[in-house]
């Protein structure tokens, strides 16, 4: 064998990552997930500028003389009572619902993560009173000071983030935590230790990198719920607020008149249920792909 | 046991303190009081308003004062709604709330438990996909879309139920439907998970072996094991539980506590924020330790945990 062919070889071998690749591939719920979620991340990226461009108008061009119409070749999803396409607004709400879930599911992991780290590697003392803290804030109704929080400091999306975003880090938290105890005790992080790493270097360098399987998993998860929290906060009169629009508010607006009205109710519900299926489906398959140990049960 | 619970009941009263902490030093740092009318209110007014209720005071009197009256059950006069007190406003929609959200866990149970059960009792065949893509499909479809889409389908387009209200047996069903489905599609998961895990257990092939019917193994000896995950979950269940009533009450106009609360936050009506927020709190807790033990009760490893 002549030694490319060797080094050929000995690249081969499968890693994690491919070995859970590979594993996805053949999920068949999981990769159908994986096409409606693209197919949904560019209909509502792309999709208001392209009925702008093609059709003309956008979410906000109103046309009361219209006014609410069912769905037609014209305005594929109909309008709504002030004659705006909602097709058009159906993408666009969808642009925020998207946002939101991707924006506050990253604070949440940042916060879980950082702190479940910290907690799993100091241990001892610290750990306890950490886990503590974040035993007794499950207890709390989280909802309830997210909804005080959206009404008395006013309702701007960036405060939406923040609160959702704290509301979903403690299940992270102890993910991590637990996955950091195992780790800890580890050579590869013992030999860190030896070289004289300080702790930080060795909890963002060496441990969380490590824990990535799991929080993948999780975090796919957390985005549905982070979505459906948004859409109960705007559907409250909570969340997104006007001229902005999310399927959360589209759907408020569709419960309001669907008995004259029903597709302004069914099609931004549709959207909605339909990624939520898409990401718990790929979440699922993640796990069982990432996780096969898990999967069996 | 009893040690566990007095210990547990302990940390109610500092958990409920920083609550009532949180709750009324964010409800006063913010921005807007309960008196911002559209039309200004005179000046004489507002300071008689502004003392009739105890906001004249130096904030921290008016937070000990709060917690003064609590102690002895006192929430307090509403901002907003002044013909009743916070507390007899509570105990007049406290009920109604505690009854819908005993209706949603009843079709969580009774809906969720079967499914999977049935669902593990035959796993990968159809008897397993079709429940559990229901389950998915309850999942996936928020609470405020599949109320108000029962509502279109059976009350306005069949006729067969009313839109709306709380006083006839009929008016109930859409709503305690609605509130329990999320929570009957979770459990059917847990239970299909737990019994899978419990049905390949050595004392399972012992039961088997005895020669029992299939029923009596999977009733008697295998509900037992298969369902201590759905025990663990029934305290965050019943938690939101309360908190998804507040949907199902603006969906469906119920009385209840929820829609109490959404209104007195936009209102800014201080002391009915807090008050309901305290409710809230206090039955979160509580529930959780019933679900805690219960769970004891019945997982002998879990008491051993807590001994």
């Amino acid at each position: 064998m002549s030694q490319p062919d060797l080094l050929e070889n000995a690249e081969s071998g499968t890693s994690l990552w491919q070995d859970a690749w590979h594993r996805l591939q053949k999920n068949k719920l999981a990769i159908i997930s994986v096409v409606v979620l693209t197919f949904v991340v560019f209909a509502t990226v792309a999709g208001p500028w392209i009925i702008a461009a093609t059709a003309g108008y956008t979410y906000r061009d109103q046309d009361t003389a219209l006014g609410a119409s069912s769905p037609s070749l014209q305005h594929w999803f109909g309008t709504d009572t002030l004659g705006r396409d909602l097709l058009t607004r159906t993408l666009y709400g969808g642009r925020i619902s998207l946002l939101v879930g991707l924006v506050a599911t990253a604070v949440s992991m940042i916060l879980g993560v950082t702190y479940g780290a910290i907690a799993g590697f100091a241990g001892g003392r610290t750990d306890q009173v950490m886990m503590r803290i974040v035993d007794v804030l499950y207890a709390l109704p989280f909802t309830i000071f997210v909804i005080i929080l959206m009404v008395l400091f006013g309702r701007n999306i960036y405060l939406l983030f923040l609160a959702i975003g704290a509301v979903e880090w403690l299940t992270m938290a102890r993910i991590v935590r637990s996955q950091v105890i195992s780790l800890r005790e580890k050579e590869f992080i013992e030999a860190t230790r030896v070289m004289g790493f300080r702790s930080s270097r060795i909890i963002f360098q060496h441990i969380i990198p490590n824990t990535l399987g799991p929080v993948i998993i999780y975090v796919t998860l957390t985005v549905p719920q982070v979505m459906l929290l948004e859409a109960f906060l705007s559907f409250l009169g909570l969340g997104v607020q006007p001229p902005m629009s999310s399927w959360g508010v589209l759907i408020e607006d569709g419960v309001r008149t669907m008995e004259e009205y029903p597709w302004m109710l069914i099609f931004p519900s549709l959207a909605l249920s339909a990624t939520l299926f898409a990401l718990n489906f790929l979440g699922d398959g993640l796990r069982d792909a990432l996780d096969p140990k898990a999967a069996k049960e | 046991m009893i040690r566990f619970i007095l210990k547990r009941l302990a940390t109610f009263v500092p958990v409920l303190l920083a609550i009532i902490t949180i709750t009324f030093f964010m409800v006063r740092i913010a921005p807007g009081g309960p008196f911002d009318e559209e039309r200004k209110v005179p000046e004489e007014t507002l300071r008689q308003l502004q003392k009739a209720y105890n906001l004249d005071a130096p904030l921290y009197r008016q937070y000990l004062d709060y917690l003064g009256g609590v102690v002895q059950g006192d929430l307090g006069p509403s901002f907003k709604k002044p013909s009743r007190t916070v507390t007899e406003w509570i105990l007049m929609r406290l009920p109604v709330s505690l009854e819908l959200g005993a209706y949603g866990l009843l079709v969580a149970l009774c809906i969720g438990l079967p499914a999977g059960i049935i669902a593990a009792s035959r796993p990968n065949t159809a008897q397993d996909y079709a429940p559990m893509s229901l389950a998915m499909a309850g999942i996936c479809i928020p609470n405020f879309v599949l109320g108000p889409l029962l509502v279109l389908v059976f009350a306005l387009w069949l006729g067969w139920m009313p839109v709306a209200g709380w006083d006839t047996p009929a008016e109930k069903v859409l709503p305690s439907l609605t509130l329990g489905a999320v929570y009957a599609a979770y459990i059917a998961r847990l239970t299909r998970g737990g019994m899978l895990e419990v049905m390949g257990q050595d004392y399972i092939r012992t039961a088997r072996a005895k020669g029992l019917s299939e029923t009596a193994v999977v009733l008697k000896h295998g509900v037992r094991g298969g369902l201590l995950p759905v025990i663990a979950y029934l305290g965050p269940a019943t938690a939101g539980l309360l908190t998804g009533s507040f949907v199902i009450e603006k969906i469906f106009q119920i009385p209840g506590l929820g829609r109490e609360f959404v209104e007195a936050a936009f209102n800014r009506d201080y002391t009915m924020i807090m008050g309901t927020v305290l409710v809230y709190a206090t039955l979160v807790l509580v529930l959780n330790l019933v679900a805690d033990v219960l769970h004891a009760w019945l997982d002998p490893r879990v008491r051993m945990s807590i001994q």
